[in-house]
């Protein structure tokens, strides 16, 4: 309850930011938006069948991947490429999100349609990244994950460079995937690979903490408490069956927005939703990074689990944590000793963008999207965008987190922060 | 296994962790090995001596499930994908709508069969209403007259009519080449297929009877998005697991 009460004290504060006028998109609540996205007919047209192909790559030879783990030893990613000469974009999924989930491939729909060579990888807190693309296993790292991020795009184009010709790079973006971003844009500037031209954040968050810890604080706002979980969830599944009998599409966002009406939810039952399945997402990755660094934060140190083993009990343990405990007692030991002089309050304020505040304020080439009723930001934090990035940032009043990323206006507004000001 | 693989693409059942109870009790370390920060042990509530189970399944045949599941795997990479990816650059869109149709309307049949042993009137018309139009408006199947003319598309099987005079699911089973199941779905596959080939081979001629027969799992592989170990889960299995077993159990109950 007390993550609601912030949540409700947030929306009374909504006036400060200026917003976008004359938007349409449909769902005005918060949580509602965050859960279904974008009903059908308010998305944007993007063709569906663009070359969207899955390749792969080994980032690190001689890395013994752990046989329980045995299918993740090739890091995944996807492309679409123009057969000309044209700007090339990555595109960074949102957390426990892969290279070919649902937004990251209209994404690619948009930019491909727009003329650009398209990119994509997995959040480096998906599975795969971690086993197979990330250099300590133990992620959730504003710096370690850009450079970790910022090595796969290099190998990449080192595989693409012979077949295609990029006139300009460009990154994006949303979620965690867009404060990646920024850090992936700063490192750029150190290491210059790739010089990128411009840089869009979607939906970042401002503070990593504040936003897992609101997302914790979700999965306790189930309704009526643990002890009336499963009847909640038997109104959930109820629901969901009886609407997907009468559709095709059981993935679309349209067969959400016919659940979501047929369930009537309420918001806290919807934030109970989105906490939920945050945990499933990071109870994964959680044991995913246990196993890679062998840390003994829920498997024994030195245990060596094969494909065969039984992994009930852990998946059990690590669904109860909240990613909070995973910060606090397995995250920040890691890396204490990279940092012995620094506090727990200053390595938590390090992995933020207020961190890299100055850098944002002077790259005129990094501008940003966000949501003013976005539900992984604190009380106040929005304030942060227009204040940092100017002009540079566009706050829409409604879409939640990430609910309008679908949406034809938001759509354009992506692909126009890279093309805008273009000769075509 | 279409329609369930089909559920793990949805975040809401991300959700549906509640169900069941009686879990794991807590693992003993062995003394090899250091306590790790966090075990089943310390999370347990004082009143408690075990975790209740999340996501149980019965699944005596765990150690064989999970090597046919290795199995499967494999199989998917090495044979099955490519034959899919193969069979999509060969016919194009429009045909391949053709070709799961035809299948589609012997899958009706059986629903409307099913339906009439489990004594549900509504379905047994819907299903039986499709097959009729589809067979004859809709060209032996190949066109869904009956879905253009909003007649809903519910599904019963031998499994879930099993379900309905009470047989329980049984433990897990994998099946080799199909997947998911449990021992009364798997068993209740049996049935089903011997009906499904017979009115086959009555309705149709040999070559087009045996060439359908080859293209089947083709068609039944195309229509499926899961991908193993693609879905993002440290914990593939039991997801898969859990999640097969309660969409038949509300299967069942509808």
């Amino acid at each position: 309850m007390v993550g609601l009460c912030g949540l409700l004290f947030a929306s009374l504060t909504f006036a400060a930011v200026t917003t976008v006028a004359n938007y349409d998109y449909p769902i005005k609540d918060r949580f509602a938006a965050t859960v279904v996205g974008t009903p059908e007919e308010y998305q944007a047209k993007l063709p569906k069948d663009i070359p969207f192909k899955g390749r792969s790559l080994v980032v690190f030879p001689e890395r013994v991947t752990p046989d329980v783990f045995f299918y993740g030893h090739e890091l995944l990613y996807s492309v679409a490429l123009q057969d000309h000469e044209a700007p090339l974009i990555f595109l960074i999924a949102g957390t426990g999100a892969s290279h070919n989930g649902s937004k990251n491939t209209n994404m690619a729909r948009a930019f491909y349609q727009a003329g650009f060579h398209v990119v994509s990888v997995s959040s480096p807190t998906y599975n795969n990244f971690v086993i197979a693309a990330s250099k300590t296993g133990v992620v959730g790292h504003a710096q370690r994950d850009a450079e970790d991020i910022y090595r796969v795009f290099e190998m990449i184009w080192d595989d693409l460079k012979d077949e295609i010709k990029a006139t300009s790079f460009n990154v994006t973006g949303y979620s965690l995937g867009g404060f990646n971003a920024a850090f992936v844009s700063k490192l750029d500037e150190e290491r210059k690979s790739f010089n990128f031209k411009r840089v869009l954040l979607i939906n970042p968050p401002v503070s990593l903490y504040n936003s897992i810890s609101l997302l914790d604080r979700m999965t306790q706002d189930i309704p009526g408490g643990v002890n009336n979980f499963d009847k909640f969830v038997d109104k959930l599944m109820r629901a969901y069956t009886s609407t997907y009998e009468e559709t095709a599409d059981a993935g679309g966002e349209d067969f959400l927005y016919k659940t979501y009406k047929a369930l009537k939810l309420k918001d806290e039952e919807l934030a109970a939703l989105i906490g939920t399945s945050f945990r499933v997402s990071s109870a994964s990755l959680v044991f995913t990074s246990d196993v890679m660094a062998d840390y003994g934060y829920i498997k024994p140190k030195g245990l060596e689990l094969d494909r065969y083993s039984n992994l009930q009990v852990y998946n059990e343990v690590s669904l109860r944590l909240g990613f909070t405990d995973y910060y606090h007692e397995f995250f920040y030991p890691f890396y204490k000793a990279e940092y012995p002089s620094m506090t727990r309050d200053e390595f938590i304020a390090s992995m933020s963008l207020t961190s890299i505040e100055e850098y944002l304020k002077n790259s005129k080439k990094i501008t940003m999207m966000g949501n003013v009723d976005d539900v992984i930001l604190e009380p106040g934090e929005i304030d942060f965008f227009p204040r940092v990035f100017g002009d540079r940032a566009t706050i829409y009043p409604y879409g939640g987190h990430c609910g309008n990323m679908n949406y034809r206006d938001n759509v354009a507004h992506m692909v126009a922060a890279f093309t805008k000001g273009e000769i075509q | 296994m279409k329609s369930i693989l089909r559920l793990t693409a949805l975040p809401v059942l991300a959700l549906a962790l509640g169900a069941c109870s009686s879990g794991p009790q807590p693992q003993e370390q062995a003394a090899d090995y250091p306590e790790p920060v966090f075990t089943a042990k310390r999370l347990l509530p004082p009143e408690k001596d075990n975790l209740d189970d999340l996501t149980a399944v019965y699944d005596p045949w765990e150690g064989m499930n999970k090597r046919i599941y290795n199995f499967n795997y494999h199989f998917d990479q090495a044979v099955f994908l490519p034959v899919v990816r193969g069979y999509e650059t060969v016919v194009p869109q429009v045909g391949r709508t053709g070709i799961s149709n035809f299948f589609n309307n012997f899958d009706d049949l059986l629903t409307a069969l099913n339906s009439a042993l489990q004594l549900k009137p509504r379905k047994f018309l819907q299903s039986t209403g499709r097959v009729l139009v589809n067979s004859t408006v809709g060209l032996f199947g190949l066109v869904d007259v009956a879905t253009a003319m909003e007649i809903p598309r519910p599904a019963e099987d031998f499994g879930q009519t099993l379900g309905y005079w009470g047989v329980g699911q049984g433990p897990y089973l994998v099946i080799p080449f199909l997947g998911p199941s449990n021992l009364r779905d798997g068993l209740g596959k049996l049935p089903d297929v011997y009906v499904q080939s017979t009115v086959k081979s009555e309705v149709l001629s040999e070559p087009v009877d045996l060439t359908t027969t080859l293209i089947y799992p083709i068609d039944t592989r195309a229509n499926t998005s899961f991908r193993y170990y693609e879905n993002g889960s440290a914990f593939e299995y039991q997801m898969v697991r859990w999640l097969y077993s309660t969409k038949r159990k509300l299967d069942v109950e509808q």
